[in-house]
Protein backbone atom coordinates (compact mmCIF):
# COMPACT_ATOMS: atom_id res chain seq x y z
CA UNK A 1 0.00 0.00 0.00
CA UNK A 2 0.87 3.84 -0.94
CA UNK A 3 2.33 5.70 1.95
CA UNK A 4 1.90 9.52 1.50
CA UNK A 5 5.03 11.13 3.52
CA UNK A 6 5.64 8.78 5.80
CA UNK A 7 2.37 8.48 6.99
CA UNK A 8 0.63 4.82 6.76
CA UNK A 9 -2.61 4.91 5.01
CA UNK A 10 -4.53 3.29 8.38
CA UNK A 11 -3.69 6.23 10.23
CA UNK A 12 -4.80 8.86 7.32
CA UNK A 13 -7.70 6.99 6.28
CA UNK A 14 -8.91 6.58 10.17
CA UNK A 15 -8.31 10.28 10.41
CA UNK A 16 -10.22 11.27 7.33
CA UNK A 17 -12.87 9.11 8.83
CA UNK A 18 -13.16 11.17 12.27
CA UNK A 19 -12.63 14.30 10.35
CA UNK A 20 -15.75 13.44 8.09
CA UNK A 21 -17.90 12.34 11.28
CA UNK A 22 -16.90 15.44 13.34
CA UNK A 23 -17.99 17.36 9.68
CA UNK A 24 -21.07 15.42 9.61
CA UNK A 25 -22.23 17.24 13.24
CA UNK A 26 -21.07 20.17 11.99
CA UNK A 27 -22.83 20.33 8.79
CA UNK A 28 -26.37 19.41 10.24
CA UNK A 29 -25.99 21.52 13.42
CA UNK A 30 -24.37 24.83 11.62
CA UNK A 31 -27.50 24.41 8.77
CA UNK A 32 -29.42 24.03 11.96
CA UNK A 33 -27.78 27.81 12.57
CA UNK A 34 -28.83 28.98 8.95
CA UNK A 35 -32.47 28.49 8.94
CA UNK A 36 -32.94 29.96 11.60
CA UNK A 37 -30.37 32.75 10.91
CA UNK A 38 -31.69 33.47 7.51
CA UNK A 39 -35.37 33.66 8.62
CA UNK A 40 -35.69 34.96 12.30
CA UNK A 41 -32.46 37.28 12.28
CA UNK A 42 -31.19 35.99 15.59
CA UNK A 43 -28.29 33.65 15.98
CA UNK A 44 -29.11 30.62 18.12
CA UNK A 45 -26.50 30.60 20.99
CA UNK A 46 -29.09 28.06 22.96
CA UNK A 47 -28.12 25.50 19.56
CA UNK A 48 -25.59 23.60 21.39
CA UNK A 49 -27.79 23.03 24.40
CA UNK A 50 -30.35 21.91 22.10
CA UNK A 51 -28.31 19.45 20.55
CA UNK A 52 -27.16 18.01 23.88
CA UNK A 53 -31.15 17.99 24.84
CA UNK A 54 -31.42 15.34 21.49
CA UNK A 55 -28.89 13.79 23.37
CA UNK A 56 -30.37 13.32 26.81
CA UNK A 57 -33.74 12.51 25.37
CA UNK A 58 -33.11 9.68 23.63
CA UNK A 59 -31.59 8.85 26.87
CA UNK A 60 -34.40 9.40 28.80
CA UNK A 61 -36.51 7.53 26.41
CA UNK A 62 -34.82 4.73 26.44
CA UNK A 63 -34.39 4.30 30.47
CA UNK A 64 -37.54 5.40 31.23
CA UNK A 65 -39.54 4.46 29.13
CA UNK A 66 -37.43 1.78 27.21
CA UNK A 67 -37.84 3.40 23.46
CA UNK A 68 -34.78 2.59 21.61
CA UNK A 69 -32.54 4.14 19.31
CA UNK A 70 -35.12 4.32 16.17
CA UNK A 71 -37.62 6.04 17.42
CA UNK A 72 -35.62 8.04 19.38
CA UNK A 73 -33.99 9.72 15.77
CA UNK A 74 -37.35 10.65 15.38
CA UNK A 75 -39.08 11.40 18.34
CA UNK A 76 -35.95 13.56 20.37
CA UNK A 77 -36.18 16.06 17.48
CA UNK A 78 -39.78 16.16 17.93
CA UNK A 79 -39.64 16.86 21.66
CA UNK A 80 -36.88 19.04 21.44
CA UNK A 81 -38.36 21.01 18.53
CA UNK A 82 -41.32 21.53 20.40
CA UNK A 83 -39.77 22.80 23.42
CA UNK A 84 -37.99 25.32 21.04
CA UNK A 85 -41.36 26.21 20.17
CA UNK A 86 -42.48 26.75 23.42
CA UNK A 87 -39.50 29.58 23.91
CA UNK A 88 -39.91 31.07 20.29
CA UNK A 89 -43.74 32.14 21.41
CA UNK A 90 -42.98 33.18 24.82
CA UNK A 91 -39.81 34.70 24.53
CA UNK A 92 -37.79 35.11 21.30
CA UNK A 93 -40.75 36.10 19.56
CA UNK A 94 -40.31 39.41 21.26
CA UNK A 95 -37.16 40.30 20.41
CA UNK A 96 -37.37 40.69 16.49
CA UNK A 97 -37.46 44.30 15.99
CA UNK A 98 -34.53 44.39 18.25
CA UNK A 99 -31.10 44.01 17.70
CA UNK A 100 -29.47 40.55 16.80
CA UNK A 101 -26.94 41.30 19.68
CA UNK A 102 -30.44 40.62 21.82
CA UNK A 103 -31.01 37.36 20.37
CA UNK A 104 -27.92 36.13 21.11
CA UNK A 105 -27.51 36.96 24.64
CA UNK A 106 -31.42 35.63 25.42
CA UNK A 107 -30.64 32.58 23.87
CA UNK A 108 -27.12 32.18 25.26
CA UNK A 109 -28.97 32.81 28.29
CA UNK A 110 -31.77 30.09 27.56
CA UNK A 111 -28.63 27.99 26.94
CA UNK A 112 -26.54 28.46 30.24
CA UNK A 113 -29.78 27.65 32.40
CA UNK A 114 -30.83 24.27 30.50
CA UNK A 115 -27.53 23.01 30.67
CA UNK A 116 -27.08 23.86 34.18
CA UNK A 117 -30.41 22.06 34.54
CA UNK A 118 -29.22 19.20 33.30
CA UNK A 119 -25.87 19.11 35.57
CA UNK A 120 -27.61 19.54 38.30
CA UNK A 121 -29.79 16.11 37.98
CA UNK A 122 -27.59 14.29 35.75
CA UNK A 123 -23.87 15.51 36.66
CA UNK A 124 -20.99 15.77 34.68
CA UNK A 125 -19.60 12.53 34.24
CA UNK A 126 -21.88 11.47 31.17
CA UNK A 127 -24.69 8.80 30.54
CA UNK A 128 -23.67 5.61 28.57
CA UNK A 129 -25.87 5.09 25.19
CA UNK A 130 -25.29 1.81 23.60
CA UNK A 131 -24.57 1.53 19.73
CA UNK A 132 -28.52 -0.29 18.24
CA UNK A 133 -27.18 -3.56 17.81
CA UNK A 134 -28.43 -3.58 13.89
CA UNK A 135 -25.01 -1.02 13.66
CA UNK A 136 -22.48 -3.06 16.44
CA UNK A 137 -19.64 -4.34 14.58
CA UNK A 138 -17.74 -2.80 11.49
CA UNK A 139 -16.66 -3.45 7.79
CA UNK A 140 -13.18 -4.35 6.45
CA UNK A 141 -12.42 -2.05 3.72
CA UNK A 142 -8.97 -3.27 3.26
CA UNK A 143 -7.13 0.01 3.97
CA UNK A 144 -8.82 0.46 6.79
CA UNK A 145 -11.86 -1.00 9.37
CA UNK A 146 -15.32 1.07 9.31
CA UNK A 147 -17.49 0.53 12.38
CA UNK A 148 -20.70 0.62 10.74
CA UNK A 149 -22.46 2.95 13.56
CA UNK A 150 -20.08 5.74 12.21
CA UNK A 151 -20.38 5.03 8.56
CA UNK A 152 -24.33 5.52 9.28
CA UNK A 153 -23.77 8.83 10.96
CA UNK A 154 -21.93 10.37 7.96
CA UNK A 155 -24.79 8.76 5.55
CA UNK A 156 -27.95 9.86 7.49
CA UNK A 157 -26.24 13.46 7.88
CA UNK A 158 -25.26 13.63 4.30
CA UNK A 159 -29.23 12.68 3.77
CA UNK A 160 -30.85 14.85 6.37
CA UNK A 161 -28.41 18.17 4.85
CA UNK A 162 -29.40 17.42 1.11
CA UNK A 163 -33.15 16.21 1.83
CA UNK A 164 -33.17 20.02 3.92
CA UNK A 165 -31.67 21.79 0.92
CA UNK A 166 -33.93 20.17 -1.42
CA UNK A 167 -37.16 21.09 0.74
CA UNK A 168 -35.57 24.99 1.47
CA UNK A 169 -34.46 25.27 -2.54
CA UNK A 170 -36.87 23.67 -4.81
CA UNK A 171 -39.92 23.12 -3.14
CA UNK A 172 -43.01 25.12 -2.95
CA UNK A 173 -42.58 25.20 0.70
CA UNK A 174 -38.81 26.42 0.52
CA UNK A 175 -39.99 29.19 -1.47
CA UNK A 176 -42.14 30.81 0.98
CA UNK A 177 -39.56 30.19 3.59
CA UNK A 178 -36.97 31.72 0.67
CA UNK A 179 -39.44 34.75 0.65
CA UNK A 180 -40.30 35.33 3.63
CA UNK A 181 -36.42 35.44 4.47
CA UNK A 182 -35.85 38.22 1.74
CA UNK A 183 -39.62 40.30 2.57
CA UNK A 184 -41.36 39.13 5.43
CA UNK A 185 -43.87 42.46 5.28
CA UNK A 186 -44.44 41.82 2.08
CA UNK A 187 -44.91 37.94 2.45
CA UNK A 188 -47.61 38.83 5.19
CA UNK A 189 -49.35 40.96 2.40
CA UNK A 190 -50.22 38.17 0.27
CA UNK A 191 -52.01 36.21 3.44
CA UNK A 192 -49.69 34.65 3.85
CA UNK A 193 -49.20 33.55 8.22
CA UNK A 194 -45.52 34.62 8.42
CA UNK A 195 -45.39 34.54 12.27
CA UNK A 196 -46.32 30.93 11.79
CA UNK A 197 -43.36 30.43 9.55
CA UNK A 198 -41.23 31.82 11.79
CA UNK A 199 -42.00 29.42 14.59
CA UNK A 200 -42.01 26.49 12.89
CA UNK A 201 -38.67 27.19 11.73
CA UNK A 202 -37.49 27.74 14.66
CA UNK A 203 -38.80 24.44 15.54
CA UNK A 204 -36.81 22.64 12.51
CA UNK A 205 -33.96 24.29 13.04
CA UNK A 206 -33.86 23.22 16.54
CA UNK A 207 -35.27 19.72 15.55
CA UNK A 208 -31.85 19.51 13.12
CA UNK A 209 -29.91 20.10 16.78
CA UNK A 210 -31.42 17.48 18.29
CA UNK A 211 -31.25 15.07 15.74
CA UNK A 212 -27.51 15.42 15.68
CA UNK A 213 -27.52 15.07 19.60
CA UNK A 214 -29.32 11.59 18.74
CA UNK A 215 -26.51 10.52 16.46
CA UNK A 216 -24.25 11.59 18.65
CA UNK A 217 -25.62 10.29 21.96
CA UNK A 218 -23.54 6.41 21.23
CA UNK A 219 -20.51 8.08 19.97
CA UNK A 220 -19.90 10.49 22.65
CA UNK A 221 -21.03 10.14 26.26
CA UNK A 222 -24.47 12.15 26.84
CA UNK A 223 -23.16 14.94 28.79
CA UNK A 224 -24.80 18.20 30.00
CA UNK A 225 -21.36 20.02 28.33
CA UNK A 226 -21.51 18.28 25.24
CA UNK A 227 -23.09 20.50 23.08
CA UNK A 228 -20.99 24.34 25.07
CA UNK A 229 -17.82 22.53 23.71
CA UNK A 230 -19.15 21.89 20.25
CA UNK A 231 -20.99 24.84 19.66
CA UNK A 232 -18.01 27.30 19.77
CA UNK A 233 -15.89 25.19 16.68
CA UNK A 234 -20.06 25.29 14.73
CA UNK A 235 -20.15 29.25 14.89
CA UNK A 236 -16.62 29.37 13.64
CA UNK A 237 -17.84 26.56 10.50
CA UNK A 238 -20.55 29.20 10.24
CA UNK A 239 -18.93 32.36 10.09
CA UNK A 240 -16.16 30.35 7.66
CA UNK A 241 -19.33 29.63 5.78
CA UNK A 242 -21.02 32.81 5.83
CA UNK A 243 -24.52 32.56 7.86
CA UNK A 244 -27.97 32.46 5.75
CA UNK A 245 -26.76 30.49 3.49
CA UNK A 246 -27.92 26.33 3.22
CA UNK A 247 -25.62 24.87 0.81
CA UNK A 248 -22.66 27.29 2.23
CA UNK A 249 -23.42 25.87 5.98
CA UNK A 250 -23.10 22.08 4.32
CA UNK A 251 -20.49 22.17 2.71
CA UNK A 252 -18.58 23.96 4.68
CA UNK A 253 -19.16 21.63 7.80
CA UNK A 254 -18.15 18.57 5.82
CA UNK A 255 -15.18 20.71 4.80
CA UNK A 256 -13.95 21.73 8.09
CA UNK A 257 -14.26 18.69 9.41
CA UNK A 258 -12.09 16.48 6.66
CA UNK A 259 -9.38 19.63 6.93
CA UNK A 260 -9.36 19.00 10.75
CA UNK A 261 -8.99 15.40 10.49
CA UNK A 262 -5.92 15.82 8.14
CA UNK A 263 -4.50 18.71 10.44
CA UNK A 264 -4.02 16.02 12.83
CA UNK A 265 -2.38 13.69 10.44
CA UNK A 266 -0.03 16.05 9.04
CA UNK A 267 0.47 18.60 12.27
CA UNK A 268 -1.32 17.16 15.21
CA UNK A 269 -0.48 20.71 17.67
CA UNK A 270 -1.99 22.56 15.04
CA UNK A 271 -5.21 20.38 15.19
CA UNK A 272 -7.44 22.08 18.07
CA UNK A 273 -7.00 25.50 16.29
CA UNK A 274 -7.01 24.83 12.57
CA UNK A 275 -10.49 26.00 11.81
CA UNK A 276 -9.99 29.02 14.22
CA UNK A 277 -7.21 29.95 12.00
CA UNK A 278 -9.10 29.82 8.74
CA UNK A 279 -11.96 31.71 10.34
CA UNK A 280 -9.28 34.47 11.00
CA UNK A 281 -8.28 33.94 7.47
CA UNK A 282 -11.92 34.58 5.85
CA UNK A 283 -12.77 37.31 8.35
CA UNK A 284 -9.84 39.07 6.41
CA UNK A 285 -10.39 38.37 3.61
CA UNK A 286 -14.38 37.72 3.03
CA UNK A 287 -15.63 38.75 5.70
CA UNK A 288 -19.51 37.73 4.85
CA UNK A 289 -18.57 34.26 4.40
CA UNK A 290 -17.20 31.69 2.07
CA UNK A 291 -20.56 31.53 0.55
CA UNK A 292 -22.19 34.18 2.04
CA UNK A 293 -23.86 37.53 0.47
CA UNK A 294 -22.54 40.76 0.08
CA UNK A 295 -25.42 42.95 0.99
CA UNK B 1 -63.69 34.53 9.66
CA UNK B 2 -65.69 32.89 5.98
CA UNK B 3 -67.33 36.43 5.38
CA UNK B 4 -64.05 38.06 5.84
CA UNK B 5 -62.92 36.35 2.84
CA UNK B 6 -64.98 37.45 0.04
CA UNK B 7 -66.24 40.77 -0.74
CA UNK B 8 -69.73 41.57 -0.27
CA UNK B 9 -71.61 43.44 -3.26
CA UNK B 10 -72.75 46.70 -2.62
CA UNK B 11 -76.08 46.05 -2.88
CA UNK B 12 -75.86 44.31 0.52
CA UNK B 13 -74.11 46.85 2.39
CA UNK B 14 -75.83 49.79 4.40
CA UNK B 15 -73.62 51.62 6.10
CA UNK B 16 -71.65 53.06 2.51
CA UNK B 17 -71.91 52.10 -0.56
CA UNK B 18 -68.22 52.16 -1.14
CA UNK B 19 -65.75 48.78 -0.83
CA UNK B 20 -62.87 51.09 -0.06
CA UNK B 21 -63.71 54.04 2.36
CA UNK B 22 -60.65 56.03 4.30
CA UNK B 23 -61.55 58.12 7.09
CA UNK B 24 -59.07 60.29 8.95
CA UNK B 25 -56.55 58.63 8.34
CA UNK B 26 -53.11 59.31 10.39
CA UNK B 27 -49.43 57.46 9.38
CA UNK B 28 -46.38 57.51 11.02
CA UNK B 29 -42.79 56.02 10.33
CA UNK B 30 -41.17 56.01 13.50
CA UNK B 31 -41.44 59.01 14.83
CA UNK B 32 -42.60 60.76 11.65
CA UNK B 33 -45.89 61.78 11.37
CA UNK B 34 -46.41 60.83 7.65
CA UNK B 35 -50.53 60.71 7.00
CA UNK B 36 -52.80 63.77 8.46
CA UNK B 37 -56.10 62.38 7.74
CA UNK B 38 -56.20 60.79 4.64
CA UNK B 39 -60.05 60.96 3.57
CA UNK B 40 -61.25 59.63 0.18
CA UNK B 41 -63.37 56.24 -1.13
CA UNK B 42 -64.10 54.05 -3.77
CA UNK B 43 -66.71 52.47 -5.22
CA UNK B 44 -66.89 48.84 -6.43
CA UNK B 45 -65.80 48.45 -10.09
CA UNK B 46 -64.02 51.70 -10.12
CA UNK B 47 -60.44 52.95 -11.03
CA UNK B 48 -58.94 55.64 -8.81
CA UNK B 49 -56.02 56.75 -8.71
CA UNK B 50 -53.63 59.17 -6.05
CA UNK B 51 -51.82 61.78 -7.85
CA UNK B 52 -49.47 63.99 -5.87
CA UNK B 53 -46.03 65.31 -5.91
CA UNK B 54 -43.17 62.95 -4.62
CA UNK B 55 -43.31 62.49 -0.99
CA UNK B 56 -47.26 63.55 -0.40
CA UNK B 57 -47.70 60.56 1.09
CA UNK B 58 -49.09 58.47 -1.78
CA UNK B 59 -47.27 55.01 -1.25
CA UNK B 60 -47.55 55.43 2.59
CA UNK B 61 -51.82 55.75 1.95
CA UNK B 62 -51.37 52.30 -0.19
CA UNK B 63 -49.46 50.90 2.63
CA UNK B 64 -51.48 51.97 5.72
CA UNK B 65 -54.50 50.59 3.69
CA UNK B 66 -52.84 47.01 3.21
CA UNK B 67 -51.58 47.04 7.18
CA UNK B 68 -47.98 47.75 6.52
CA UNK B 69 -47.07 50.61 8.50
CA UNK B 70 -46.52 49.96 12.17
CA UNK B 71 -48.75 52.75 13.48
CA UNK B 72 -51.68 54.26 11.80
CA UNK B 73 -55.11 55.43 12.79
CA UNK B 74 -58.73 56.91 11.61
CA UNK B 75 -60.39 54.17 9.89
CA UNK B 76 -60.26 52.13 6.89
CA UNK B 77 -63.67 50.40 6.08
CA UNK B 78 -63.24 47.43 3.72
CA UNK B 79 -66.74 46.43 2.25
CA UNK B 80 -67.99 48.15 5.36
CA UNK B 81 -65.92 46.20 7.91
CA UNK B 82 -63.20 47.99 9.94
CA UNK B 83 -59.66 46.89 9.08
CA UNK B 84 -57.37 49.82 10.88
CA UNK B 85 -56.45 47.15 13.91
CA UNK B 86 -55.67 44.23 11.87
CA UNK B 87 -52.58 43.09 10.46
CA UNK B 88 -51.54 42.90 6.59
CA UNK B 89 -52.48 38.98 6.00
CA UNK B 90 -56.06 39.45 7.51
CA UNK B 91 -56.67 42.21 5.32
CA UNK B 92 -55.12 40.56 2.75
CA UNK B 93 -57.98 38.00 2.90
CA UNK B 94 -60.37 39.95 2.34
CA UNK B 95 -59.70 40.03 -1.21
CA UNK B 96 -57.23 42.93 -1.59
CA UNK B 97 -53.52 42.83 -2.74
CA UNK B 98 -50.69 45.34 -3.65
CA UNK B 99 -48.37 45.54 -6.57
CA UNK B 100 -45.40 47.82 -4.24
CA UNK B 101 -43.94 50.76 -5.66
CA UNK B 102 -40.26 48.96 -5.48
CA UNK B 103 -42.12 45.70 -7.09
CA UNK B 104 -41.10 43.50 -4.13
CA UNK B 105 -39.91 40.58 -6.77
CA UNK B 106 -37.94 37.89 -4.85
CA UNK B 107 -34.40 37.18 -6.13
CA UNK B 108 -33.83 33.80 -4.24
CA UNK B 109 -37.49 32.71 -6.22
CA UNK B 110 -37.53 31.90 -10.11
CA UNK B 111 -39.76 33.60 -11.74
CA UNK B 112 -42.36 31.40 -11.21
CA UNK B 113 -42.14 30.79 -7.91
CA UNK B 114 -42.53 34.72 -7.89
CA UNK B 115 -45.35 34.06 -9.75
CA UNK B 116 -47.26 31.51 -7.81
CA UNK B 117 -46.12 33.21 -4.20
CA UNK B 118 -49.17 34.61 -3.58
CA UNK B 119 -51.41 32.66 -2.46
CA UNK B 120 -55.32 31.89 -3.76
CA UNK B 121 -57.79 33.74 -1.40
CA UNK B 122 -60.50 33.01 -3.53
CA UNK B 123 -62.10 32.07 -6.47
CA UNK B 124 -62.13 33.45 -10.07
CA UNK B 125 -58.61 34.25 -10.08
CA UNK B 126 -56.49 34.38 -13.67
CA UNK B 127 -55.09 31.42 -14.41
CA UNK B 128 -51.20 30.54 -14.88
CA UNK B 129 -51.64 29.67 -18.26
CA UNK B 130 -54.09 33.25 -19.21
CA UNK B 131 -51.22 34.83 -17.23
CA UNK B 132 -48.84 33.24 -19.57
CA UNK B 133 -50.96 34.95 -22.42
CA UNK B 134 -51.39 38.07 -21.01
CA UNK B 135 -47.35 38.15 -20.10
CA UNK B 136 -45.87 35.99 -22.89
CA UNK B 137 -42.25 37.27 -21.67
CA UNK B 138 -42.91 35.65 -18.39
CA UNK B 139 -43.79 32.43 -19.84
CA UNK B 140 -40.14 32.90 -21.90
CA UNK B 141 -38.33 33.52 -18.62
CA UNK B 142 -40.11 31.64 -16.00
CA UNK B 143 -36.86 29.72 -14.40
CA UNK B 144 -35.24 32.69 -14.42
CA UNK B 145 -34.12 34.28 -11.14
CA UNK B 146 -36.97 37.00 -10.30
CA UNK B 147 -34.88 39.86 -10.36
CA UNK B 148 -33.10 38.71 -13.59
CA UNK B 149 -35.98 39.93 -15.40
CA UNK B 150 -36.09 43.64 -16.87
CA UNK B 151 -37.64 46.36 -15.37
CA UNK B 152 -40.58 46.44 -17.27
CA UNK B 153 -40.57 42.24 -17.03
CA UNK B 154 -40.30 42.45 -13.31
CA UNK B 155 -43.50 44.83 -13.25
CA UNK B 156 -45.43 42.78 -15.15
CA UNK B 157 -44.41 39.53 -12.76
CA UNK B 158 -45.36 42.18 -9.96
CA UNK B 159 -48.60 42.72 -11.92
CA UNK B 160 -49.68 39.45 -12.71
CA UNK B 161 -48.86 37.30 -9.53
CA UNK B 162 -51.22 39.12 -7.68
CA UNK B 163 -53.97 38.40 -10.86
CA UNK B 164 -53.83 34.39 -9.61
CA UNK B 165 -54.90 34.99 -6.29
CA UNK B 166 -58.95 35.81 -6.91
CA UNK B 167 -58.37 39.20 -5.19
CA UNK B 168 -61.04 41.80 -7.13
CA UNK B 169 -59.26 44.46 -4.98
CA UNK B 170 -56.02 46.03 -6.86
CA UNK B 171 -53.37 48.73 -4.97
CA UNK B 172 -51.28 49.59 -7.55
CA UNK B 173 -48.67 51.52 -6.72
CA UNK B 174 -46.71 53.47 -9.98
CA UNK B 175 -46.68 50.75 -11.98
CA UNK B 176 -45.54 52.72 -15.28
CA UNK B 177 -42.39 53.56 -13.16
CA UNK B 178 -39.25 54.21 -15.31
CA UNK B 179 -40.85 52.02 -17.97
CA UNK B 180 -40.47 52.30 -22.02
CA UNK B 181 -43.58 53.79 -23.34
CA UNK B 182 -44.59 50.14 -25.37
CA UNK B 183 -44.21 49.00 -21.82
CA UNK B 184 -46.93 51.68 -20.89
CA UNK B 185 -49.30 51.09 -23.27
CA UNK B 186 -49.36 47.40 -22.41
CA UNK B 187 -50.01 48.08 -18.62
CA UNK B 188 -52.68 50.36 -19.77
CA UNK B 189 -54.35 47.69 -21.97
CA UNK B 190 -53.94 45.65 -18.63
CA UNK B 191 -55.78 47.62 -16.58
CA UNK B 192 -58.25 48.58 -18.74
CA UNK B 193 -59.35 44.75 -19.39
CA UNK B 194 -58.91 44.40 -15.36
CA UNK B 195 -61.62 47.09 -15.42
CA UNK B 196 -63.98 45.14 -17.84
CA UNK B 197 -63.44 42.41 -16.07
CA UNK B 198 -64.64 44.31 -12.62
CA UNK B 199 -62.03 44.41 -10.92
CA UNK B 200 -61.74 47.65 -8.09
CA UNK B 201 -58.18 49.38 -8.47
CA UNK B 202 -56.47 52.20 -6.77
CA UNK B 203 -53.87 53.36 -9.13
CA UNK B 204 -51.11 55.94 -7.42
CA UNK B 205 -49.33 57.56 -11.11
CA UNK B 206 -46.98 60.43 -11.60
CA UNK B 207 -47.66 60.20 -14.85
CA UNK B 208 -51.33 61.86 -15.26
CA UNK B 209 -51.93 61.24 -19.20
CA UNK B 210 -51.82 57.83 -18.43
CA UNK B 211 -53.99 58.07 -15.66
CA UNK B 212 -56.26 59.93 -17.32
CA UNK B 213 -56.82 56.87 -19.99
CA UNK B 214 -57.90 54.59 -17.23
CA UNK B 215 -59.19 56.22 -14.47
CA UNK B 216 -63.00 57.23 -13.21
CA UNK B 217 -61.83 59.83 -10.84
CA UNK B 218 -58.53 61.30 -8.90
CA UNK B 219 -57.61 62.08 -5.74
CA UNK B 220 -54.91 65.07 -4.91
CA UNK B 221 -52.60 63.82 -2.08
CA UNK B 222 -50.42 66.91 -0.51
CA UNK B 223 -48.78 66.73 2.68
CA UNK B 224 -50.55 63.56 4.04
CA UNK B 225 -54.51 64.94 3.34
CA UNK B 226 -56.07 64.40 0.05
CA UNK B 227 -57.03 68.14 -0.85
CA UNK B 228 -58.61 67.71 -4.23
CA UNK B 229 -60.88 65.30 -5.74
CA UNK B 230 -61.21 65.66 -9.70
CA UNK B 231 -63.25 63.31 -11.95
CA UNK B 232 -61.86 62.30 -15.32
CA UNK B 233 -64.35 63.94 -17.45
CA UNK B 234 -63.42 67.24 -15.69
CA UNK B 235 -59.59 66.79 -16.22
CA UNK B 236 -59.48 68.89 -19.01
CA UNK B 237 -61.25 71.71 -17.39
CA UNK B 238 -58.85 71.79 -14.19
CA UNK B 239 -56.06 70.78 -16.33
CA UNK B 240 -54.18 74.08 -14.90
CA UNK B 241 -55.10 73.52 -11.05
CA UNK B 242 -53.69 69.67 -11.51
CA UNK B 243 -50.68 71.59 -12.95
CA UNK B 244 -50.45 73.67 -10.26
CA UNK B 245 -50.91 70.58 -7.58
CA UNK B 246 -47.92 68.49 -9.37
CA UNK B 247 -45.73 71.09 -10.18
CA UNK B 248 -45.04 70.35 -13.41
N1 LIG C 1 -39.52 54.23 5.36
C1 LIG C 1 -39.68 55.53 5.65
N2 LIG C 1 -39.21 56.04 6.80
C2 LIG C 1 -39.37 57.34 7.10
N3 LIG C 1 -39.99 58.23 6.32
C3 LIG C 1 -40.48 57.80 5.15
C4 LIG C 1 -40.35 56.43 4.76
N4 LIG C 1 -40.93 56.26 3.55
C5 LIG C 1 -41.39 57.49 3.22
N5 LIG C 1 -41.13 58.41 4.16
C6 LIG C 1 -41.51 59.83 4.14
O1 LIG C 1 -42.92 59.89 4.14
C7 LIG C 1 -43.37 60.90 3.27
C8 LIG C 1 -44.35 60.32 2.27
O2 LIG C 1 -43.66 59.38 1.47
P1 LIG C 1 -44.37 58.47 0.39
O3 LIG C 1 -43.40 57.42 -0.01
O4 LIG C 1 -45.68 58.04 0.89
O5 LIG C 1 -44.55 59.51 -0.80
P2 LIG C 1 -45.11 59.30 -2.26
O6 LIG C 1 -46.24 60.22 -2.41
O7 LIG C 1 -45.36 57.87 -2.53
O8 LIG C 1 -43.88 59.81 -3.13
P3 LIG C 1 -43.30 59.28 -4.53
O9 LIG C 1 -44.12 59.88 -5.58
O10 LIG C 1 -41.90 59.82 -4.55
O11 LIG C 1 -43.34 57.80 -4.50
C9 LIG C 1 -42.13 61.52 2.63
O12 LIG C 1 -41.84 62.69 3.33
C10 LIG C 1 -41.06 60.50 2.87
O13 LIG C 1 -39.83 61.11 3.04
MG1 LIG D 1 -44.53 56.49 -3.72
Amino acid sequence: MFELLGIPPQVLMGQLLIGLINGSFYAVLSLGLAVIFGLLNIINFAHGAQYMMGAFVSWMLLNYLGIGYWPALILAPLVVGAIGIVLERTMISRLYKLDHLYGLLLTFGLALIIQGLFRNYYGVSGLPYAIPPALQGGQNLGFMFLPNYRGWVIVASVIVCFGTWFMIEKTRLGSYLRAATENPELVGAFGINVPRMITLTYGFGVGLAAFAGVLAAPIYSVNPNMGADLIIVVFAVVVIGGMGSIMGAILTGFGLGIIEGLTRVFYPEGSAVVIFVIMAIVLMIKPEGLFGNTA
Amino acid sequence: MTDATTMQPQSERTSTDALLEVQGLEGWYGESHVLHGIEFHVREGEVVTLLGRNGAGKTTTIKAIMGLLDKRRGSVKLAGKETIALQARHIARMGIAICPEERGIFSSLSVEENLHLPPKLAEGGLSTERIFELFPNLKERRRSQGTKLSGGEQQMLAIARILRTGSKFLLLDEPTEGLAPVIVQQIGRTIQALKEAGFTIVLVEQNFRFAASVADRHYVVEQGRVVDMIPNHALDANIDKLHAYLGV
